[in-house]
């Protein structure tokens, strides 16, 4: 341990940006980053699931709502929408006093409000287009079995489509983490912001922007080799025989 | 060929240029790009048809007119102001910004041309003690991100207070009148243009002291700033800036903008350079 700190003394020095204080907003805004949009795409997708199922009733009053809402928030930036969310909601008269304050006095939840409203659009779209792509094959087999239709969806569309709505749903989660990004402007100390905090403070745009680029890029490669090994697992039966 | 020939002429142009320059210095004037923040009211805003004015569009306008120079406004946000000097995109800071010694390191600053103090501000109903470091554990304070305010903060309490760093000073008062903000720390002036505290009725108050020390952070006042290299203009301008102290310029224009006092006259030493 005493030789790990003089190495990391001797790497730090004569560099006088990144300084153990400088690395510790980065390591904040990387634990920052990742709980914002783990808890987005987490309940993104509990919302998405109910979502995608109402997006492809026969009823009219449950079809058309879920259209407007996928379309509005898949219409509109997401920097849009986290300022709409952020500042808008102060306009609001006496939200201040109301209980409601708790949850919007801090940066944070209204990001999350944002992104998770944003993430559960794009979820139910890609999850509706996997739903009505199930084979017609297997939906009549399942009503061969005297299945009702509430059977039916639980045992065999949602798990068909689930594994058909990876891959996209795997880039869904990379875009998430990528337009994560725009956190900072509501003064969130996610990884941008530390990028930006350092920028500010010594300016030198290509250290500190480079720096959070790579630690990105790890995370994305991350997510990235989680989905594989996932569709590996779970789209198996897909792939051609030897 | 065609090549040789542009340069040939060029180089005759620039050499008449300057020998032209020598010979009706009055006339033929070098041009200066400025590079600003805007707004930062009243020392830069716009008016009604979009033109840029405020107290450092005149200052520095009448600083080019005494120093024999063309000068125009370059428009840059705060992030990128010193990174915009350095890739060229305009040949000073004009931008109310601070001597401090982390951007001498990249800058050349002139004399300082005013200076002004920072202040606590709160909501006038709230009782928080700013000296009392102890009491303050939890509140949120908002500053403008990288300026001394945030340096400031940052170092003397970062331990104690939630501190949230805004892109602009309008999104710090923003949030301080949404009730997000227990806190700000602001840059005099421009507080008493966005919140006007020191009125009786106004819903907001000052805490404690201005504050202008320690000089390691908050520096001997705001100067423009230049590429390190560009030593002949920053004479010019330090020579401008002794001459409207002197001649009661700078006061002149400083009562048409403040009611306070924000002037930093130059030492003699300093002007006999």
């Amino acid at each position: 341990m005493e030789q790990l700190n003089g190495w990391f003394t001797e790497l730090l020095s004569g560099n006088l940006i990144f300084t153990a204080n400088t690395l510790s907003f980065y390591w904040g805004g990387l634990v920052t980053t990742v709980q914002l949009v783990f808890l987005s795409l987490l309940i993104g997708v509990i919302l998405a699931v109910p979502l995608a199922i109402g997006r492809g009733s026969k009823r009219r009053w449950i079809k058309l709502p879920i259209y407007a809402y996928t379309y509005v928030f898949r219409g509109t930036p997401l920097l849009i929408q986290l300022y709409l969310v952020y500042y808008g909601v102060v306009f609001f008269d006496g939200i201040q006093d109301s209980i409601f304050w708790v949850v919007f006095k801090q940066a944070f939840f209204p990001a999350l409000i944002a992104f998770t409203l944003n993430t559960a659009a794009y979820t139910t779209e890609i999850f509706h287009g996997a739903i009505k792509n199930t084979a017609k094959g297997e939906i009549e087999a399942a009503r061969a079995y005297g299945m009702s239709r509430k059977l039916m969806m639980r045992r065999i569309i949602l798990p068909s489509a689930f594994r058909r709505a990876l891959p996209a749903y795997g880039n869904e989660v990379i875009f998430m983490l990528h337009a994560s990004a725009v956190a900072s402007v509501v003064t969130i100390m996610d990884l941008t912001g530390a990028a930006y905090y350092v920028y500010a403070r010594f300016y030198a745009p290509f250290q500190a922007f480079i720096f959070v680029a790579l630690i990105y890029l790890c995370l994305t490669f991350s997510i990235m080799f989680v989905f594989r090994r996932l569709e590996k697992r779970l789209l198996a039966h897909l792939r051609p025989r030897a | 060929m065609n090549k040789w020939i542009t340069s040939a002429l060029l180089a005759g142009a620039l050499v008449s240029g300057q020998l032209l320059g020598q010979a009706m210095a009055q006339d033929a004037k070098e041009t200066v790009r400025l590079g600003i923040d805007v707004p930062y009211e009243p020392f830069v805003m716009r008016d009604a048809d979009g033109k840029l004015e405020g107290f450092e569009i005149d200052l520095g306008n009448e600083l080019c007119a005494r120093a024999n120079l063309e000068c125009s406004w370059v428009e840059q946000s705060w992030d990128g102001i010193i990174p915009g000097l350095l890739a060229r995109k305009y040949d000073a800071i004009l931008s109310s910004m601070a001597i401090t010694p982390e951007r001498e390191r990249q800058v050349m600053f002139s004399l300082p041309y005013y200076n002004t103090p920072s202040v606590w501000i709160t909501a006038r109903d709230r009782d928080i003690d700013i000296d009392e470091k102890q009491s303050l554990e939890g509140l949120s304070v908002g500053v403008q991100r990288g300026t001394i305010r945030d340096v400031y903060v940052t170092q003397e309490y970062g331990d104690v207070l939630d501190i949230h760093r805004y892109g602009s000073s309008q999104e710090v008062v923003n949030d301080l009148q949404s009730g997000r903000l227990d806190l700000t720390f602001e840059d005099f002036p421009i507080a008493v243009d966005a919140i006007d505290f020191r009125q009786d009725d106004s819903p907001y108050k000052q805490l404690g002291d201005s504050i202008k020390t320690p000089t390691s952070i908050f520096g001997k006042g705001a100067a423009m700033a230049f590429r390190q290299r560009d030593k002949a203009l920053a004479a010019k301008f330090d020579k401008a800036i002794c001459e409207v102290y002197a001649d009661g310029t700078f006061d002149k224009l400083m009562e048409q903008y403040f009611d306070y006092d924000l002037s930093v006259r130059p030492s003699e030493a300093d002007c006999a350079q």
